[in-house]
């Protein structure tokens, strides 16, 4: 590693510690599937609490993925910060160059590509206990994909406020929750609707504005709550 | 001549007990600021304030004669900082962990190799950070330091969990580092044998 | 003008002004919230549709109204103390917040009860403004939540600000996407938009009603600003001399 005389970027600080935090998740695979186990087991809780009736789960299957799904991001979001305000990575990164906004940026990225992408990849084969036809499937992989990038964003504001509280786990739901429902309504209610052979372009354009809208307000919003977290 | 950096009438409070009040004092190239008091006389705090992470409730802190509060990007690409918790997570490499560190900021383009050398740390290049001493994690910090090109450190007690030769390098890096025109800012509560400009602040 | 802003921010100001301010509040408000019922129970004619059950929108309605407002008042004043740093908003955000989180249970209950005899059910996930309200509950305990999980005055302060501000731009969204949901299934609604216009004999209670309740509000949120600078502010000078002086 001789240290090239480039200048730090923006860029750069975004990517580097994305990578940091995948290369992180690499060697603690736990952390990637213990959401995505915990996402099957809730998709699984369903059927068993309702009864194995096939046209009852393939009516309900889009809403059981999505709720699972959203619970399953919870899960992961609420260890987004927690590592690094307690080791002191968290002050590291506040006295940088590097603005907060993209060191959060970079870390939600990597939270997404290690929660969100899972789920989306992971998704078809849980569909497939729900008599979910191949042609839904897609569209639910595609809302999964939408909206597990505005949960992602969306839930590191809520973790940045609840870092280092204790009992930050139950708050976080409770903050997030609310929030995350406009997500959830359309993210569910869209694959249904493919599913009963409606037309699904409005909640997907929605689901992609809402994606545009968190990419654009949340870094910031989470640089501000980790700056007052971390007092 | 305005100085590097210059304080006037800090104070802080943590919670509902105020720290001090009315602290001042100015930094110029080449000149070691030392902060002595008893524990829980707020050298930490004041610490995490100049770098801006708690709110002084009066006063202002300027970097090269422009307020921090508004400039904290530039002040934050001139300072480097070793605290406590050392910041490295322990499931990285050495290596690894300050591979990351080039991201944040601006690198002296020293040798790396000679750095750990020097630090005595290039055996444990390849081990992940949580088998490391306490002592070897803070010579990891050091390294940091060293490696950033910045004028201004930052350190929170640099001889805990250290050993003689630790703290006798502690003292050698930080008067070199001194003599570059660099500047320092150190808590501490022991004899610091460090030649050259010092000033001391005693927190009571 | 700025001058008078900054002084009416000094706490001790505000807890004197408020005082002269509240009873300007609360005696109007009360007298027409007197007006409002008398005139809704008794003189309002009754719905041709709904028959009698329809007057309870005489406190449904304000109270819908005040959550809305309430967390408008939680935000704005929130955001105004997170970036020009002022302390008496932040107490503003902080003594709203139970304020609003009690109109939108009020809100929710004279709902359910409205929907027994119009829907047959206390519940109707149909409705998209009680589902909206509910949710709008939720916000609420989120923000309350995190204010008391945080025991440092200032921090759970600008915690909370952002969490409000955060709220405040999502709070349309999750209003429309709400709506969208329940237009899907058309689901019953007690207000249609662009409905019928209301009898005047109807209207004039209601506007009394809504008025009533927001002077009220007005009024109940200066008091509870009052009690939370007084306790913010109890290490200071001017508080010990006004206990010590026995005065309000």
């Amino acid at each position: 590693m001789n240290t090239e005389d480039e200048s730090i970027s923006m860029f750069s600080g975004i990517a580097g510690i994305a990578r940091r935090d995948l290369l992180l998740a690499w060697k603690r695979p736990g952390d990637v599937l213990n959401p995505l186990f915990f996402f099957a087991m809730v998709a699984a809780l369903f059927p068993l609490a309702v009864g194995p009736s096939p046209e009852q789960l393939k009516l309900s299957g889009p809403a059981v993925l999505w709720v699972a799904a959203l619970l399953s991001m919870l899960l992961s979001l609420n260890s987004l910060f927690l590592s690094d305000y307690e080791d002191g990575s968290l002050d590291q990164m506040l006295v940088s160059p590097i603005p907060l906004s993209a060191l959060a940026l970079g870390k939600t990225l990597a939270h997404w590509l290690t929660s969100g992408l899972p789920l989306v990849v992971v998704s078809p084969v849980v569909a497939i206990t729900f008599q979910m036809p191949f042609s839904v499937t897609g569209y639910l992989m595609l809302t999964l994909l939408l909206g597990t990038i505005s949960l992602s964003l969306l839930g590191s504001v809520g973790a940045a406020l609840t870092v280092g509280l204790h009992r930050g786990t139950a708050l976080l739901s409770l903050l997030i929750l609310p929030l995350a429902m406009p997500i959830l309504i359309f993210g569910a209610r869209t694959v249904s609707l493919v599913a009963s052979g409606d037309g699904v372009a409005g909640g997907l354009y929605f689901l992609a504005a809402y994606a545009v809208l968190t990419l654009s307000f949340a870094p910031f919003a989470t640089a501000a709550a980790l700056r007052i977290s971390n007092e | 001549m305005t100085a590097q950096l210059s304080a006037d009438a800090l104070t802080l409070f943590r919670g509902e007990r105020c720290l001090f009040q009315g602290l001042s004092f100015a930094l110029n190239p080449g000149e070691l600021l030392l902060l002595e008091g008893r524990n829980g006389t707020g050298k930490t705090s004041l610490m995490r304030a100049i770098a801006g992470l708690i709110e002084f409730e009066d006063g202002d802190i300027h970097w090269q004669g422009k307020p921090v509060r508004t400039n904290r990007q530039s002040f934050y690409g001139s300072l480097v900082w070793m605290q406590h918790r050392v910041g490295f997570k322990a499931d990285l490499t050495l290596v690894e962990n300050l591979r990351f560190e080039t991201h944040l900021r601006a690198q002296s383009g020293q040798d790396f190799e000679e750095v750990l050398k020097r630090l005595d740390i290039d055996r444990l290049k390849r081990l992940p950070m949580r088998s490391l001493s306490a002592g070897q994690q803070r010579r990891v910090a050091l390294a940091r330091m060293l490696l950033s090109s910045v004028p201004l450190w930052l350190m929170d007690e640099p001889f805990t969990n250290l050993d003689r030769e630790g703290r006798a390098l502690v003292m050698n890096l930080t008067t070199e580092h001194l003599d570059r025109g660099g500047m320092c800012i150190m808590a501490a509560h022991q004899d610091v044998e460090i030649g050259g400009n010092v000033q001391k602040i005693v927190l009571q | 003008m700025w001058k008078f802003i900054h002084q009416l921010a000094s706490p001790p100001h505000f807890y004197r002004i408020a005082q002269i301010l509240i009873p300007w509040l609360a005696v109007p408000g009360l007298l027409l919230i007197g007006y409002g019922t008398y005139a809704g129970l008794f003189l309002a004619p009754m719905d041709y549709q709904q028959g009698d059950a329809f007057r309870i929108i005489y406190v449904h309605v304000p109270s819908a109204y005040l959550s809305m407002l309430a967390y408008m008042t939680m935000a704005v004043s929130a955001g105004i103390g997170l970036i020009w740093r002022i302390k008496l908003s932040h107490a503003v955000a902080a003594a709203a917040a139970p304020l609003g989180a009690w109109f939108t249970f009020l809100a929710l209950a004279t709902g359910s009860i409205w929907g027994k005899p119009m829907w047959g059910t206390w519940w109707e996930w149909g409705d998209p403004r009680l589902t909206s309200e509910l949710i709008m509950l939720f916000l609420y305990f989120g923000y309350m939540a995190l204010r008391g999980a945080i025991d440092d005055t200032s921090k759970a302060d600008r915690a909370s600000a952002v969490l409000a501000l955060v709220g405040a731009v999502n709070v349309p969204i999750i209003h429309f996407s709400v709506e969208w949901w329940s237009s899907l299934h058309q689901g019953p609604t007690l207000i249609k938009e662009g409905g019928p216009a209301m009898d005047p004999g109807m209207l004039y209670p209601l506007l009394a009603m809504i008025l009533g309740f927001t002077l009220v509000f007005g009024a109940l949120l200066l008091r509870r600003v009052r009690a939370e600078v007084l306790f913010r502010e109890r290490r200071t000078r001017w508080v010990k001399d006004l206990v010590l002086s026995g005065g309000n």
